[in-house]
């Protein structure tokens, strides 16, 4: 059986004369490390939000580790969403509030899930934040924020991660470091990685690569994408 | 739920300067509600305690408000005077614990001039336990001594040994008929209580009678039938007539029954009050004060929750990536809801806290001044229950007025999604 199984997705925003996306078929197995990538607009925010559950297909089955999330009620999505997928974004979205361990430790609280020490303990060794843990977010170096955003969408312990373009702000040399930081991560925990972005230098570091224009039959232009992402 | 509180405190405190300001308004709202409850709940206290654990007065035949309103509150006239022997024949009931005559009818710059015995002195209560007491000086011991009440001396700079005339007649300023052949010297200023008591000068109703020894049907003597004021010998000053005393009795239980007695007394048409029924009837028929200071507190409060919003509404827009975060990490819109509802709690809560203290801060500071300067006494004491009630409001209302915001991050964290990247 598949980790995901997308099978006939059709998404239109409200709105809309167009559809988003039409994919008719995508499968993903566990442990999978899978690089997507699209022009602008092409509909990749739009596909992960899909497989997140915060959005909605207007027709189509998304299955993971053999659940419909497009058959579940909001509430039974925003509770499998906590438990499964773990987010890394573009811009690590961090609180600035809360200091790193706040951060990291933040998404298993709103769950209400015990603070699991060993795990927070591993991580934050393996990601060089040991020393920063009581620091605020806001005095941290773009490379620490990244770590940081990574360390708390694995200290969820989710079965997929899903990362949206979380190297665009970093040179070369440490987007690959980070890539393969974040593969030891999930190689320790056993979590499924899609990596999106539009970078195709390092899609040789995956175990696959996806363009998304071949699995959507709609053609790459909406202008929902191009507000948020130009 | 600790995470939550947790989180809505650390929220706010990020954003400190923009929920001080908040904070500091509802403060501000709450301090105001509390000071005009206070001051109107005083205020009333005062008003109807302007005279207490006196039982009954007596007067001549009108009605119970005017009979209160000349003797307590020195307005208008009495209708007709009781005679001296009817007075001194009530005192001998066995049932009273002690009376206190007053003659009224002559003033002194404006003011009215009260004639009493020295039982004034030692049984006038106002304000429940509070008596009268001497700034400075004491009660006449001469014919011609007299005791000014506070805002008299306050007002006419008057001080002790000064020589005063007293004007025939009730006036509103300067009297053109005036009993200047026999000046009175002060002997006695009283300390302010915050009633009429401190517009008074008080004199003996021996010096009541002195002064009119020589007037005949209210017209000034002659120069020729002139009685120097040397030459008054203590029998031709005996008080003839009263306008009203006041009387305690021993037990309470009798003063319903001695009210109805006195209102049926055979010798002379009389008329008995219970003050503090008469004086409650007169402050609900002012009602529309305490509506209008009531009235005013609401608006105040008011505009301190519409600051909330305001600030909660303002800050949202700012705040959606926020919102986004906590929904990927597993947040329900339901837990966004909370949040928002906890932070304006936490908000109405600090208002209503730093509000309360900063009243008994100033309560503690400006009471005592009160007191001395205008004999005006602020309640400062623990809470009443229309305070607590008010408060509990306010805090219900600060929380509720929070679910506006908070279903709309709630709808817009829906619609956001996850697509706030920059």
């Amino acid at each position: 059986m598949s980790f995901i199984e997308v099978k006939g997705l059709k998404f239109r925003y409200p709105l809309r004369t167009n559809e988003t996306l039409n994919i008719p078929s995508f499968e993903v197995r566990e442990k999978e490390k899978i690089f997507l990538f699209g022009p602008s607009g092409s509909g990749k925010t739009t596909f992960l939000e899909i497989l997140a559950g915060v959005l909605v297909p207007q027709s189509g089955d998304v299955f993971l580790r053999g659940e419909n999330i497009a058959a579940m009620s909001e509430k039974q999505r925003d509770a499998f969403r906590g438990r499964n997928i773990g987010f890394i974004f573009q811009n690590f979205n961090l609180i600035p509030y809360l200091n790193v361990r706040e951060n990291i430790e933040l998404g298993r609280h709103l769950q209400g899930r015990e603070s699991d020490s060993v795990l927070l303990k591993k991580l934050t060794a393996k990601l060089g934040l040991t020393s920063f843990l009581e620091q605020s977010v806001s005095t941290l170096s773009t490379g620490q924020g990244q770590r940081v955003a990574a360390a708390r969408a694995f200290y969820l312990q989710p079965s997929l991660i899903l990362a949206d373009e979380p190297t665009s702000s970093l040179d070369y040399d440490h987007r690959e470091r980070f890539i393969q930081l974040l593969f030891s991560l999930s190689q320790d925990l056993g979590t499924t990685v899609i990596f999106v972005s539009h970078d195709r230098s390092l899609e040789k570091l995956f175990d696959r690569s996806v363009a998304l224009m071949d699995l959507n039959q709609v053609s790459p232009v909406d202008d929902r994408d191009l507000e948020v992402e130009v | 739920m600790k995470t939550w509180f947790v989180l809505g405190f650390k929220s706010l405190r990020h954003r400190s300067f923009v929920n001080s300001l908040t904070v500091f308004s509802i403060a501000l709202s709450v301090f105001l509600l509390l000071v005009i409850e206070r001051v109107r709940h005083s205020t009333e206290t005062g008003f109807t305690q302007t005279i207490s654990q006196t039982d009954l007065i007596v007067g001549a035949r009108t009605s119970g408000l005017n009979l209160i309103l000349y003797s307590v509150f020195n307005i208008g006239q009495a209708t007709n005077n009781i005679s001296y022997e009817t007075y001194e024949e009530l005192k001998k009931n066995p049932s009273l614990e002690w009376t206190i005559p007053y003659s009224l009818g002559d003033g002194h710059r404006g003011f009215r001039v009260v004639a009493t015995s020295e039982d004034f002195f030692k049984h006038y209560h106002y304000r429940g336990q509070e008596q009268v007491e001497f700034k400075e000086g004491q009660a006449f011991q001469n014919l011609f001594d007299v005791v000014v009440g506070a805002e008299v001396a306050k007002e006419l700079k008057y001080t002790l040994e000064q020589k005063i005339v007293i004007a025939h007649g009730v006036t509103t300023g300067e009297s053109f008929s005036n009993h200047d052949d026999k000046p009175f010297t002060i002997k006695g200023v009283l300390k302010p209580t915050g009633t009429p008591l401190d517009r008074a000068v008080y004199i003996s109703l021996e010096a009541m009678e002195a002064l009119h020894i020589d007037w005949q049907s209210g017209a000034a003597p002659t120069p020729e039938k002139r009685i120097k004021a040397e030459d008054i010998k203590p029998e031709d000053v005996r008080p003839k007539t009263i306008t009203a005393f006041f009387l305690r009795t021993k037990n309470r239980i009798e003063t319903l029954r001695l009210q109805r007695e006195i209102n049926n007394y055979p010798e002379e048409a009389l008329t008995a009050v219970i003050p503090g029924v008469v004086l409650s009837e007169l402050w609900r028929s002012l009602n529309y004060i305490e509506f209008a200071l009531k009235s005013i507190s609401w608006l105040v409060m008011l505009v301190g929750l519409g600051g909330l919003l305001s600030t909660l509404l303002t800050s949202l827009n700012e705040r959606r990536r926020e919102m986004s975060i906590l929904r990927a990490l597993g947040a329900s819109p339901l837990h966004i809801l909370g949040l928002l509802t906890i932070e304006s709690a936490l908000i109405s809560s600090l208002g209503v806290i730093c509000g309360v203290l900063f009243t008994y801060l100033s309560f503690a500071i400006i009471s005592p001044i009160l007191k001395s300067s205008l004999g005006f006494i602020l309640e400062t004491g623990f809470m009443q229950k229309t305070e607590l009630i008010y408060l509990l409001l306010i805090l219900v209302f600060g929380t509720l007025i929070g679910l506006i915001p908070a279903f709309k991050a709630m709808r817009t964290s829906l619609k956001d999604g996850l697509i706030l990247k920059n």
